[in-house]
């Protein structure tokens, strides 16, 4: 069983704000679907298998350099909550 | 014609019409673009306004609109991703997979609501409501592509492109009686398709049948400087000709076909194993050792992966913004409280959790471990088979909400599809019946068959699944009279 704090540590990680009812939620989920996926647990030993982190086999091949027109940052902006000439604006990183 | 013959037509058949100049684009695309505006089962998040777009006889796909699933970036068209992060934005560009299938001459209809950021398997997972499925308006149209599914099967649309990580596409396909087919991992590009997990995310079609889906399959496919994972196919798509499966072996694995699959699917699953020996085939049991895991190791990788792309969702470049004036990080967390529903912030706490230090190897890496295993459990089988076959859901469609307090019980709705996106190879599901849902429902609900084949047998697949469509004779029609 996850702990509220172990909960909460994650969502800070994940950049998540939990109400109190999340947490005890998130909690028992969590813990419900980790207990089912520890099954892996029984596979036993897996030393020597090459974990696949992608299914195709592929070798990098390099092309030419061909610069061509992007986005212009007025297009890109134009998305943005908050945009400022020339870029996005954020609230001070310094006030918390 | 009227709007229900023309509705009633595959999108070949369209074709077919269009270039013998009997049938002008025109007036489909009116015809379906009533029936979308129409659109009572919340299938579509978005629906053209404008008259028929010029249209091409000549292009290979002649006109006959498209709906899209809204993870496709759409430019200057609501992408939403059935997500409330994303309301209302409007891309500055369009996914290549979409780009190609309008270079092919196909219209964008509409777009089409989905579970958010494609996780889900049941539709509920929408921060814009559920679709509802053409077959029984109580009961989900599966997920995560519910709203391409009920479109194309309640006759919304001709055809619709959906995306698969772990079923999305075959399980809503199976439960609103169409053909889904999920190609090989890197047929199509993945470039604005708003990322989930991206080694297992693969686009894909949702079609009246499997000549459809030939059609719609060829015109996505292809590489693209913008995704160097993507390699498109060795040959090009061909429409399906086989008339029976003289010498095809078909190998049914055991852990997939037997344990947690309800009677009725396991009675259709049956019935089609028989007609497919009458066409000629051989069908014998078979194992994949390591299927049972899969539903472990996806529910460790997806997540992993989903963690990490989501974290872009910040409210600084796209989308929403919830700023309470308490400095940087506040806004980073209150926009992402308030813009992510229950689903998606327990697979990014699910994902964040398996990466964190001192889980990374127990989770993350014994996961990759047991993808490979399953990769080699395929490898083995397919050196005595020619494909796997197996029912695509292991039940029918089930009521709205029936499960949505359960995460665990909605999981097992990929069982028995999980294995083969993380091997990475084509998989199809094809309207195979009707069965009723247990606890003595006497409405009949569509049943759907999965076939499996190496990678890159894209056309090997679409020919044995085209025999035994022929053989079937499934009859749609129920969900687009209902509708």
């Amino acid at each position: 069983m996850l702990s509220s704090d172990q909960v909460l540590h994650v969502a800070r990680l994940a950049r998540l704000e939990l109400t109190d009812e999340e947490v005890t939620r998130m909690g028992l989920e969590l813990s419900n679907v980790l207990d089912h996926i520890e099954k892996i647990g029984e596979l036993g030993e897996l030393e020597g298998v090459v974990p696949t982190s992608h299914v195709v086999e592929l070798e990098n091949v390099l092309r030419e350099d061909s610069p061509h027109q992007s986005l212009s940052p007025g297009v890109v902006l134009a998305s943005a909550p908050d945009p400022a000439p020339g870029g996005f604006r954020v609230p001070s990183p310094g006030t918390s | 014609m009227t709007a229900t013959e023309l509705v009633g037509l595959t999108a070949a058949e369209a074709i077919g019409r269009i270039r013998a100049g009997e049938l002008e684009p025109a007036e489909l695309w009116s015809a379906y673009q009533q029936r979308a505006q129409a659109d009572d089962l919340n299938a579509y998040t978005w629906v053209a306004d404008a008259d028929a777009p010029a249209a091409d006889p000549a292009a290979p796909l002649a006109g006959v609109p498209v709906a899209v699933k809204d993870l496709f970036c759409t430019e200057g068209i609501p992408s939403q991703a059935g997500s409330r992060i994303l309301e209302n934005y409007c891309p500055p560009y369009t996914a290549t997979a979409i780009q190609n299938i309008y270079d092919a001459g196909a219209p964008l209809l509409a777009k089409t609501n989905q579970d958010e950021f494609a996780m889900g398997s049941s539709n509920e997972n929408s921060a814009y409501g559920p679709v509802l499925n053409p077959w029984d308006r109580a009961r989900v149209p599966g997920g995560s592509s519910g709203g391409s599914a009920a479109a194309v099967a309640a006759g919304l649309a001709p055809w619709a492109t959906g995306t698969d990580t772990g079923g999305s596409i075959r399980q809503p396909a199976a439960l609103c009686g169409i053909v889904g087919f999920k190609p090989t991992y890197g047929a199509i590009s993945r470039y604005g398709m708003i990322a989930f997990a991206s080694s297992l995310d693969q686009a894909g079609t949702f079609t009246r049948d499997v000549t459809d889906a030939a059609l719609l399959l060829e015109a996505m496919v292809g590489k693209d400087p913008y995704d160097s994972t993507c390699l498109g196919l060795p040959e090009p798509v061909q429409p399906p000709t086989a008339t029976d499966l003289r010498g095809v072996r078909l190998g049914v694995p055991e852990e997939l076909s037997g344990e947690g699959i309800e009677p009725g699917v396991l009675a259709a699953f049956e019935r089609t194993l028989d007609i497919a020996r009458d066409l000629g085939a051989t069908v014998e049991s078979t194992h994949l050792p390591h299927a049972a895991h899969g539903l472990s190791a996806y529910y460790l990788i997806a997540p992993a992966e989903c963690s990490s792309n989501l974290a872009r969702f910040d409210g600084v470049r796209y989308g929403m913004r919830v700023d309470d004036g308490g400095g940087l990080l506040d806004m980073y967390t209150g926009t992402r409280a308030a813009g992510f529903g229950d689903e998606v912030k327990r697979r990014i706490m699910l994902g964040t959790y398996a990466l964190s230090s001192g889980y990374y190897d127990a989770y993350y890496g014994r996961a990759q471990k047991v993808r490979t295993k399953i990769s080699e459990d395929f490898e083995s089988a397919f050196s005595a088979f020619d494909f796997l076959v197996t029912p695509t859901s292991p039940g029918v469609a089930f009521e709205l909400g029936a499960k949505s307090d359960d995460p665990l019980a909605m999981y097992f709705n990929d069982f028995c599809t999980v294995p083969m996106s993380l091997a990475g190879i084509p998989a199809l599901s094809i309207p195979n019946g009707t069965a009723q849902a247990p606890g003595g429902s006497s409405t009949e609900l569509p049943t759907g068959f999965q076939i499996a084949g190496p990678a890159f047998s894209e056309n090997k697949l679409l020919n044995a699944a085209y025999a035994l469509e022929t053989a079937l004779a499934f009859d749609s029609s129920p969900a687009r009279e209902a509708s």
